[in-house]
């Protein structure tokens, strides 16, 4: 050891320059510290965001003539939403217009942020940060139900009911009872729905059909021949994008929907149907077998690659939210068709974006004027074309829509309404997370036994009936 | 020499209190919570023991990052090592510009990880990138399974650089008579390698192992950009407490698997500081 040439004291200042060279780069983050960077970044939003507020006052400086009931609410704003690509900007945009010809001396801070691995990822660890802080913004995008009610603000008492909201605007009489009821805890509402999305929708490319000769499914039942016929012709009957947890777990909701009816699904989350039912049992084994039908890389494809697939006519069925056709047209691809998906006839399964009110905001009054905004007819109609979904209430004016979103907004009048699990509406974000894992695991190794134990685990965290 | 230690301590003083606190008192108190229920985001002190750590060890989540933090360790090593050391060996071999190659070959470290993690995600798409360029059909980080042995290729890429500065410096501290005095012994180019070269430098190769070892246990921006994959073949252990944490709201959980990081970095480190103590004793 005597000879050694290099002495490694003088090696450890070498390497403890080139550590301080990597801290410089910003290469080293320790865990410790991403929850004060994420604080960091919270702040700078909260400072330098862009505000809309200067090509909002031209607009309100225009009719000046008489001053709008609120022009005495003045003070800022801060709204959290992770909408930042092309038609959810236009219809933030869209709102805020509302809100700043209602409340004109409102200064609106749009703290939007993007990214993240699950939709509004960083956003929700940002608002994190500031809610736990005790400087919650005036509002926030969440979805509504669980996300909010289960094992969140709500239970952390960081939250206002809103059942006096509600009954002051009347909310009560143009919000379906079944929504309200997923947005409650307590018997109250805890948050302000601005649109819907319907997550149970089949969309079915014309092509395939057509030389298959075949229709497309109404049933699970049929969907395994129409399949078959699919596998004959060489091509995925299904597209199942599963190189990270979501995708096939909203398509098995959908299984588990047909299986159960509205009423025993949607007692999975409120105690009332077990975890341990045999139909979870039915349903995996469904799913495997449902797999065998996919497009056989799914385990390596994203949600973008099957819509690009799927508009190459070389597939035929796609389970997805109603977000689809807005992709689809963009694409320029309109040769396809769309029903509920198997076995899901008249039952609507929503998810829905929303806005609660948090306690001690800075600006109270002008948080509820934007939820008033956000729950108004004008404030959705102006919000909804732009964004694709269409509005929680049931008095749209149609002809701002295009054909699919007409015929979803004639459903969501009359289908059974029941809350999607993988958007946040039927439970907790614990659970949603547990639920998504387990099927992805499941994707991969289709082991119906470990997928069962899986999910026991998760439902008895939740408290949910495992017996 | 007295006013001397008062001064150093005065100096030492507001950065050790400052250490104490963000670093040590942080690391605590997430031993702390790890022992507690704290299962969403309202805080409940009840203690549970280490039942935490009993659920975590038999998640199968944790059980896949544990095996993907030995696949990343290993591939992410090994490349480092070779790649670094062929890089600082042609470098020392007197050739041209060796400066300029010298600034290329580290520049990639200067390079933040969310930066790789986006070039290296369009680089290996299965539908573009690399695929399209050189006509191959490899799924990359997508491969169910082996796909982080994808992403050890993204972060070697970054960190390779800075080992080859590191074995550059060894390289430049061996004595010039050794390597003559091999050679008049008659000693081939690999056996120069072999015996005198590759011996001298382990200490290097000690501190690069600690070093990437580290880099190991904590990637967490190159995983969060490439996403995790299918089956979590390409999640690893920082990633997966970020979301127990902040998505998933599961605080006590999220602490767990922040201690386990903290000791399996002072299992690794242990050894290191070990072995400084018994030279300087020697």
């Amino acid at each position: 050891m005597k000879h050694r040439i290099i002495n490694r004291r003088e090696f450890l200042k070498v390497s403890a320059v080139g550590a301080a060279a990597a801290a410089v780069a910003g290469c080293a983050a320790t865990p410790a510290q991403v929850a004060p960077a994420a604080t960091a970044v919270a702040e700078k939003v909260a400072e330098g965001a862009p505000t809309v507020a200067a090509v909002a006052t031209a607009v309100a400086e225009a009719p000046a003539a008489e001053a709008p009931a609120g022009a005495d609410v003045t003070g800022k704003l801060e709204i959290f939403s992770w909408w930042t690509s092309g038609g959810e900007i236009e219809a933030l945009e869209g709102l805020f217009k509302v809100m700043k010809e209602r409340y004109p001396n409102v200064e609106i801070v749009n703290a939007a942020i993007a990214g993240g691995t699950s939709s509004g990822g960083d956003m929700k660890a940002v608002l994190q940060t500031r809610m736990m802080g005790g400087d919650p913004p005036e509002s926030f995008q969440i979805h509504l139900g669980g996300e909010l009610l289960v094992g969140s603000y709500v239970e952390a008492g960081l939250m206002e009911p809103l059942d006096t909201l509600y009954a002051d605007e009347g909310w009560d009489k143009v919000f379906p009872p079944l929504l309200i009821e997923i947005a409650s805890k307590d018997g109250k509402p805890w948050s302000v729905p601005v649109n819907i999305h319907r997550a149970n929708v089949l969309w079915a490319a014309d092509k395939p059909f057509a030389d298959a000769g075949v229709e497309v499914p109404k049933t699970w039942d049929e969907f395994f021949v129409v399949a078959e016929k699919f596998k004959e012709m060489g091509i995925p009957a299904i597209l199942i994008a599963e190189n990270a947890a979501g995708f096939t777990a909203q398509v098995w909701e959908t299984m588990l929907i047909a299986l159960m009816g509205p009423e025993k699904f949607a007692g999975l989350f409120n105690g009332k149907t077990s975890w341990a039912d045999e139909d979870i049992t039915t349903g995996l084994q469904m799913l495997g077998k449902m797999l065998d039908y996919a497009n056989p890389d799914y385990l390596a494809t994203s949600w973008g690659d099957v819509n690009d697939l799927f508009v190459t006519g070389k597939a035929a069925m796609m389970i997805m939210g109603d977000w689809t056709p807005g992709v689809l047209w963009s694409k320029d691809f309109r040769d396809f068709t769309w029903q509920p998906a198997p076995g899901n006839t008249d039952i609507y399964q929503m998810l829905s974006d929303s806005f609660p009110l948090p306690k001690d905001v800075k600006n109270r009054e002008a948080a509820l004027g934007w939820l008033k905004v956000c729950g108004s007819k004008e404030g959705q109609d102006a919000f909804n074309p732009a964004k694709g979904s269409i509005p929680a209430r049931t008095d749209a004016d149609l002809s701002l829509y295009t054909d699919y979103h007409k015929w979803a907004i004639e459903h969501w009048k009359t289908d059974t309404i029941v809350p999607s699990l993988v958007h946040g509406a039927a439970a907790g974000l614990a659970f949603m997370t547990d639920f998504m894992n387990a099927v992805n695991v499941f994707a991969s190794n289709k082991d119906v036994e470990a997928a069962k134990s899986a999910l026991l685990t998760a439902a008895t965290d939740a408290g949910y009936k495992t017996s | 020499m007295r006013g001397d230690n008062l001064t150093a301590i005065l100096v030492l003083v507001p950065a050790m209190i400052f250490v104490s606190i963000f670093i040590y008192a942080f690391i605590f108190y997430t031993f702390y919570v790890s022992t507690v229920k704290w299962p969403t985001l309202k805080p409940d002190f009840t203690f549970v023991g280490l039942q935490n750590y009993v659920r975590m060890f038999n998640d199968p989540r944790f059980r896949i990052d544990m095996r993907n933090l030995v696949l990343f360790a290993g591939g992410f090593m090994t490349q480092c090592i070779v790649i670094g050391f062929v890089l600082a060996s042609l470098l020392d071999s007197k050739i041209k510009s060796e400066a300029v190659f010298r600034t290329i070959f580290v520049f990639p470290f200067a390079v933040s990880g969310i930066v790789t993690g986006v070039v290296w995600r369009w680089l290996m798409f299965p539908q573009a990138g690399l695929n399209q360029l050189l006509g191959l059909d490899s799924k990359w980080y997508t491969t169910p399974k082996w796909g982080i042995l994808a992403v050890t290729i993204a972060a070697s890429w970054q960190f390779a650089g800075y080992v080859m500065a590191l074995y550059l410096a060894g390289l430049r501290g061996i004595n010039a008579e050794l390597k003559e005095a091999a050679a008049i012994d008659g000693a081939s180019t690999w056996q120069l390698y072999r015996h005198i070269i590759i011996p001298l430098l382990a200490p290097v190769t000690f501190t690069v192992i600690v070093l990437t070892g580290m880099g190991s246990i904590r990637v967490f921006d190159i995983p969060a950009v490439l996403g995790t994959g299918a089956a979590f073949s390409t999640d690893m252990l920082a990633f997966h407490m970020f979301q127990l944490t902040f998505q998933s709201n599961r605080i006590a959980l999220g602490a767990v698997i922040a201690s386990v990081m903290i000791m399996l970095a002072a299992l690794l480190v242990g050894p290191y500081l070990a072995s400084l103590q018994l030279e300087d004793a020697q």
